[in-house]
């Protein structure tokens, strides 16, 4: 398979591998479209939102917190009190505070691949605030959990997100308990929840069909019983704690193999196991080559992928850079389609601007169907064009793009801004189409609309 | 001059200041050659997250129920009465006020043909029609409006901003969701569609995007008089608030409020499927019922949301409600027992509600294997006695008026162990 142009792979580098150009951007990476990607790769992790926050354990405590507040509110007779709203607004501006921050990040980044890498792996590991107590750690979460491992092994991220708070509460583990723990007690009430430890087999590493049972998942959960928060009145308030006394006592047999008695560490075999699994590799090969290169990933990026992960055992530095010496990543028939957050996000980036508050991205984006930090489901927002690409979907992009464009076009100059936006991807048909348009606010709005923009 | 005559033409002349082809338009006099079938309408609501049946119709009578629920049964005095077994959740009141007139019936043991506890697999076998996942990237829905005869052609239209699985395929069918109007004086519509004329998805989907906004304007103003639907409407209560973070902070205002939205996204669906050449059949996708922990509230919530979109739908559809059926499914049921944290795990059959005018009055659909520890799926889940494929059939054939033979060999191919419900209409 041979290569595309270098212009064009310049183009394919930045608005494929990336979150589209900013102006001067595919200039800078025609020098060496791949060294420009490769470059991003570092072991130190992706980029960190700015200013950072707090931690998850703040948040958790002052979730937990303002529901105590709320309660005795509601003990009292007056649920909204001046002081239980104050308090709910507080934990929703620092969630808004992030999700801006995050956005600004991306809109702003030198380093798109990387921000795209490691929005992945968010996705991949999805926590949402769907759940009430989960939300306000959705940003720390992809901090502490996520951003510092993206380029490590694979294994690091596991066990990260497994033991976060944020994972631990979207998917009720902290309150999973061993029938026969000492906790539990005789004819002990509580018992076994068994959904986290199903998500992690299913989505986070060896994939659905892949040959476990639910005989698998039940002594997988009855294995990770004992993961849990630390409550308010504890030492690791907010943090991951292993509680003894809630632990299932005894070996485990997952997928054939038996693991001994041993607490925690009885789990990180597990986990260990599972990160090196064959099935895994596999499984988030395919889901990596869905994601950056097309819906129908080509088979041949998929082995090379598979290949780079179990060589490597699981680095993803090497995945990475696998994925961008892969000749297939380079087909420049744009195959994927942009997802609202993408889209949007790729918008700042033509104008070379970030959004100013959180309302400009975040209120648009529950019209468009992706409410930010709030996918809804374990398995993340989905990465195929059917989806997305809704008739109604258009519409709410329509609407968005004639907004922005108003606000912003008065300053760019059109044709200028869709080579820059597009490079060598910029087709005569829309290059024509925007020096036609009637006014500038039109030619950004036709530009951000057109195919070679909506897909990538 | 009626209002809806205004609203009509306005609809019209807001399409032509769009320059687009209205093909819902201009069908009426055909309309009416087919007679009585061009009337007929489905609904299939798709509760995802698996939907909790026994809490939905919780089979009071049954011997077994109390002790496996335990700390979440419900009394027999609590549940609003069907049968000696079986109740509905008090949540339910609309629909157990259409219960009462021989308007809703429950199938209390039907589950998809996929046993693998996965929402993300049951949710693609139950949407693709197919009897494994994988099995096809195309929905039953649209697969039916891609078979019926050309000169019957029926739209097809979901609600939401993405596209359910359901309802993707060759035939570019219509969604919608609430929101400002596209400006109806900007070229850019136009400018677009020549843009998209050689992309196969966007081409298409663009085109059905105007069609349904001129409708919509119709739908609105016809059947939702109160101020004008925000896009919090298409919210479920866990995410009816504006925030980036929406959370569920739930309260009782709160919920009000998700039920005020839910009954006029109800009616405003309505809206569309009354209008003369509206869609017959349409999509929508309630989240949010994966209730593993602490369910009894987070199930309350959710399930008088439905109730109100269903009592907004009953309602706006007014004397067409006659001709119509709506089912609700889930890609699969809970744990029969609680689990160790008030909640249920993933498990296998579900409730289905059947409800509409078009409804023969009757007991439940299927069977009832009951609770007792033998009967039970694989020692834990409530067994399917039904097909879900097999309700499908049954109201496509025998209401929808789809050609049995088309439903067996392109509809729902490999379904022949799925047999067709009758006597449903």
């Amino acid at each position: 398979m041979s290569l595309p142009s270098k212009t064009m792979m310049a183009a394919l580098a930045v608005t494929r591998f990336g979150l589209g150009a900013r102006p001067g951007e595919i200039a800078t990476a025609s020098a060496d479209p791949r060294g420009w990607l490769i470059d991003q790769i570092t072991p130190k992790g992706a980029a960190q939102p700015q200013p950072n926050p707090d931690t998850a354990a703040q948040r958790y405590v002052a979730m937990r917190e303002y529901q105590e507040l709320r309660r005795t509110a509601k003990d009292d007779g007056d649920p909204k009190t001046v002081a239980v709203r104050q308090a709910n607004m507080a934990i929703r501006d620092k969630a808004g505070a992030d999700f801006l921050a995050r956005a600004r990040l991306a809109a702003g980044t030198p380093d798109s691949f990387a921000e795209r890498w490691t929005l992945f792996w968010a996705n991949h590991f999805t926590v949402s605030s769907t759940k009430e107590i989960t939300g306000p750690m959705v940003g720390p979460f992809e901090q502490e959990a996520i951003r510092p491992y993206v380029f490590g092994r694979f294994e690091n991220l596991l066990v990260a997100s497994s033991t976060h708070p944020a994972m631990l509460t979207y998917l009720d583990q902290q309150q999973s308990t061993g029938p026969n723990s000492p906790a539990n007690g005789r004819n002990g009430k509580r018992g076994l929840n068994e959904n986290l430890a199903r998500e992690i087999l299913e989505l986070h590493s060896l994939g659905v069909a892949s040959g476990y049972t639910q005989a698998d998942v039940t002594e997988f959960a009855r294995a990770i019983t004992g993961f849990s928060v630390g409550r308010e009145d504890e030492d690791r308030a907010g943090q991951f704690v292993f509680r003894e006394n809630i632990h299932e006592p005894g070996a485990r047999t997952i997928l054939g193999k038996t693991y001994k008695a041993g607490e925690i560490d009885q789990s990180l075999a597990i986990l260990k196991d599972l990160a090196a699994h064959p099935a895994t590799a596999r499984h988030i090969s395919t889901k990596l080559a869905r994601h950056f290169v097309a819906d129908a990933p080509p088979p041949a990026l998929v082995d090379r992928l598979e290949k780079s992960w179990l060589k490597s055992g699981g680095r993803l530095d090497k995945v990475a850079r696998t994925l961008v010496e892969s000749p297939e990543a380079w087909d420049p028939a744009p195959t994927k389609f942009k997802t609202p957050y993408e889209f949007m996000i790729s918008s700042w980036r033509v104008i070379g601007a970030e959004p100013s508050a959180v309302e400009r991205i975040a209120t648009p984006l529950i019209g468009l169907g992706q409410r930010g930090f709030s996918a809804p489901s374990p398995k993340g927002w989905s990465d195929l064009a059917g989806e997305w690409c809704s008739p109604d979907g258009l519409i709410k992009r329509l609407q968005w793009s004639q907004g922005f464009a108003a606000a912003a076009a008065d300053k760019l100059d059109p044709n200028t801004a869709a080579a820059e936006a597009l490079g060598a991807r910029l087709t005569p048909a829309v290059a024509q189409a925007v020096s036609r348009a009637e006014t500038r606010r039109e030619a950004l709005a036709l530009l951000m609309m057109s195919p070679e923009f909506q897909r990538r | 001059m009626t209002a809806q005559h205004a609203s009509r033409r306005s609809f019209l002349s807001l399409a032509a200041g769009l320059g687009v082809s209205v093909s819902f338009l201009g069908r009426q006099a055909f309309a009416a050659s087919e007679g009585d079938l061009a009337r007929r309408k489905m609904v299939v609501v798709i509760c995802r997250g698996g939907m909790d049946g026994l809490s939905v119709a919780p089979p009071v009578g049954d011997p077994a129920y109390a002790a496996l629920r335990a700390g979440i049964a419900m009394k027999p005095d609590q549940v609003l009465k069907l049968d000696d077994t079986f109740g509905l959740h008090p949540e339910l009141a609309s629909v157990h006020r259409l219960a009462l007139k021989g308007q809703a019936r429950i199938a209390p043991a039907i589950a998809s043909p996929d046993r693998a506890r996965s929402h993300f697999e049951a949710q693609d076998v139950l949407e693709t029609g197919e009897s494994r996942v994988y099995g096809s990237d195309t929905g039953w829905l649209n697969r039916t409006l891609a078979a019926l005869p050309p000169a019957r052609k029926v739209e097809g239209l979901s609600v939401g901003a993405t596209a359910p699985l359901i309802l993707r395929g060759k035939v570019q069918a219509a969604s919608w969701s609430p929101g400002k109007g596209v400006d109806e004086t900007a070229r850019l519509p136009t400018l677009l569609q020549d843009l998209y004329r050689n992309d196969p998805l966007m081409g298409p989907a663009f085109a059905r995007g105007l069609e349904t906004e001129t409708m919509a304007q119709a739908a609105m103003t016809a059947m939702a008089p109160s101020p004008a639907m925000t896009a919090t409407a298409v919210a479920t209560p866990a995410s009816a608030t504006a925030a980036p973070m929406s959370a569920t902070m739930a309260n009782d205002r709160q919920n009000r409020q998700g039920n005020e939205a839910a009954r006029k996204l109800g009616s405003t669906l309505a809206g569309f499927m009354v209008q003369a050449d509206g869609p017959q059949i349409a999509a929508i996708s309630l989240d949010g019922w994966d209730t593993h922990a602490g369910q009894q509230g987070q199930v309350a919530t959710r399930l008088s949301y439905l109730d109100a979109v269903l009592d907004g739908l009953n309602t706006g559809l007014g004397d067409q409600w006659k001709n119509t059926v709506v089912v609700v499914v889930t890609e699969f049921g809970r744990t029969a027992k609680v689990n160790g944290t008030g909640g249920t795990d993933h498990g296998t059959g579900s409730t289905a509600l059947v409800l509409g005018g078009a409804l023969k009055p009757g007991g439940i659909i299927g069977d009832w294997p009951t609770l007792s520890q033998p009967a039970l799926f694989e020692n834990r889940d409530v067994a399917p006695t039904l097909d879900m494929r097999g309700l499908f059939k049954g109201v496509l054939a025998d209401h929808m008026g789809v050609d049995r033979a088309v439903l067996e060999s392109k509809v729902f191919p490999d379904s022949a162990d799925a047999k067709a419900v009758t006597g449903l209409v």
